[in-house]
């Protein structure tokens, strides 16, 4: 029985709710962390990366006892049509570094590892426990939670909502919107297991060395959306999300999109002979900056997920989550030092501290960015994938057609397509939003 | 377009592990005589395939194999169309990787 009260209660142990309460703990705070799952991971669904320099932040060693599967050396991107795709490739020998900057990982597996460390840190850590509502006072400040495992509430200065991208809790109590369909993408995923020597030589890796493929175009069907590969040891992560609203305008179904991903020409080789061993879906934040609720009120902040904190440009999103979950931990901590209270005033600190980090400052430079992409996603996912698969084969194939004749015929089909005023205000349009 | 063959959604949750709550349903569908759009595209958009239309052409949902992903949540809770919880603690679907 919990009769005890915390310093502060960390709802989901995921990759914020765990950044959180391993900081707070280890400033000596008295830390309750509540999980649903059987245990922490069992739950949480990601590609995955993991980003070295945020979680060297939080356990500097990590890299010495986390289950960890290859670091990344290479990063491809594809656009891609039915039948072939346009490459960008990036593999540098300075990735093969003593500290590696980002890591393919197994989210269960790693998260299950994390979770012992905030245990060792101090924090009690409750799993196999969901929390149905927050507590509140008359005023209506945040004073705790109730769980479903136990009658009564469980009180603490101050809640961080930690509760991924579905959080309930800040919902049902009015904190912030639920995302709509247009703000969130759903992914699903799948676990291809191969044998190692077979996944390194089918990617052209040696030892750790891991890879991803980000893949754009016609795979979404005109709808806002990517596919993603990533090799791990002994098995690799594929998938496919598109928007939600995306979805519900066209009729198209998630796994009807994976499976014909799952079998385009450039992506049924990497993963033949597999066997699969999960099935897996997700909702990404995509509304970026200007979907972002607000942070903190009066006994509560939240972070990660939970707050949409998540780089849809560079599918950012565990990282802005521990950073958020961190900082978070450490205006608390700073707030309890000084004896403060944990009101919506002096809970503000974690705002500005956010807003002097990578995290807001990234979402804010793209923060155009996501209107036009779901605006314009027939222009971005479907035309110009295939007119830019047409235009390359064009040049390749030599068919005795004069160059400066399939220069002209490149051309003329883009225009045909966007028109001029479309393409320069496609183009205009992109690099602001960029910017 | 060529015909696609059919994608048998529950050979892919049989890879699954799950610890189903017997007689709890975390998700529940609003008693109706006509289904709504939003509960229509929850026949596609769901990525387990939980929701069915039965022989009265009334959608159901059987959450046994859901991922608790959300997404009817986002469709479907706004105009009172469904129910969401998330499931108690420790039931529900339990990854493996994640």
């Amino acid at each position: 029985m919990i009769d005890e009260r915390f310093d502060a209660i960390v709802v989901g142990a995921g990759m914020a709710g765990n950044a959180a309460a391993l900081t707070l703990a280890k400033r000596g705070m008295k830390v309750l962390q509540l999980e649903r799952g059987e245990y922490a991971g069992s739950k949480n669904v990601q590609g995955a990366i993991l980003y070295a320099d945020m979680m060297e932040k939080l356990i500097p060693a990590f890299r010495d006892e986390a289950p960890l599967e290859r670091h990344l050396v290479e990063q491809r991107f594809w656009m891609m049509d039915d039948r072939s795709h346009l490459g960008m490739q990036y593999r540098s020998e300075d990735f093969n570094e003593e500290r590696p900057n980002r890591y393919t990982i197994i989210r269960a597996q790693f998260d299950k590892w994390f979770s012992s460390k905030v245990r060792e840190a101090g924090a009690t850590v409750l799993c196999e426990t969901t929390v149905t509502e927050l507590a509140r006072d008359d005023h209506g400040k945040v004073i705790g939670i109730h769980t479903d495992r136990r009658d009564g509430e469980i009180h603490a200065d101050v809640v961080v909502l930690a509760e991924g991208v579905n959080g309930l809790l800040g919902t049902r109590a009015g904190l912030r919107a639920r995302p709509e369909p247009d703000k969130v993408a759903l992914a699903v995923k799948e676990m291809h297991f191969l044998p190692r020597e077979t996944i390194e030589a089918r990617f052209n890796l040696e030892g750790d060395e891991g890879l991803v493929i980000e893949a754009a175009g016609t795979i979404s069907r005109g709808m806002t959306g990517m596919g993603f590969i990533y090799a791990n040891k002994e098995c690799i992560s594929l998938g496919i999300g598109c928007l939600v609203a995306d979805f519900q305008r066209t009729g198209e179904t998630p796994y009807g999109l994976l499976d014909h991903f799952k079998r385009h020409p450039s992506v049924a080789p990497l993963i033949a002979g597999s066997e699969v061993k999960e099935y897996s879906a997700h909702l990404i934040p995509e509304g970026g900056y200007k979907a972002i609720p607000q942070l903190y009120g009066e006994g509560w902040v939240v972070a990660g997920d939970a707050a949409q904190l998540n780089n849809a440009v560079h599918r950012e999103g565990s990282n802005l989550a521990m950073t958020s979950g961190r900082i978070a931990a450490e205006a608390i901590s700073q707030l309890k030092s000084r004896g403060d209270r944990m009101t919506a005033k002096n809970l503000s600190l974690y705002k500005k501290m956010l807003d002097d980090s990578f995290v807001i400052k990234d979402l804010k430079k793209y923060k155009d960015l996501p209107i036009l992409m779901h605006t314009n996603s027939q222009n971005f996912f479907l035309t110009y994938p295939q007119l830019l698969s047409r235009a390359m084969q064009n040049f390749v194939r030599v068919d005795g057609t004069p160059k400066a004749e399939k220069e002209k015929m490149t051309l003329k089909s883009f225009v045909k397509a966007r028109s001029w005023t479309g393409l320069f205000g496609d183009a205009f349009r992109f690099a602001r939003a960029w910017r | 377009m060529n015909a696609e063959p059919l994608v048998r959604v529950e050979d892919k949750l049989y890879y699954n592990r799950y610890l189903v709550d017997v007689g709890r349903p975390h998700v529940k569908v609003r008693a109706h005589t006509t289904p709504s759009p939003q509960l229509l595209a929850l026949l596609k958009a769901c990525p387990a395939r939980c929701y069915e239309l039965n022989d009265e052409g009334q959608v159901e949902v059987t959450v046994d194999g859901c991922i608790e992903c959300g997404t009817c949540r986002v469709i479907g809770e706004p105009t009172g169309d469904i129910e969401w919880s998330y499931p108690r603690g420790g039931y529900g679907v339990l990854f493996k990787f994640g």
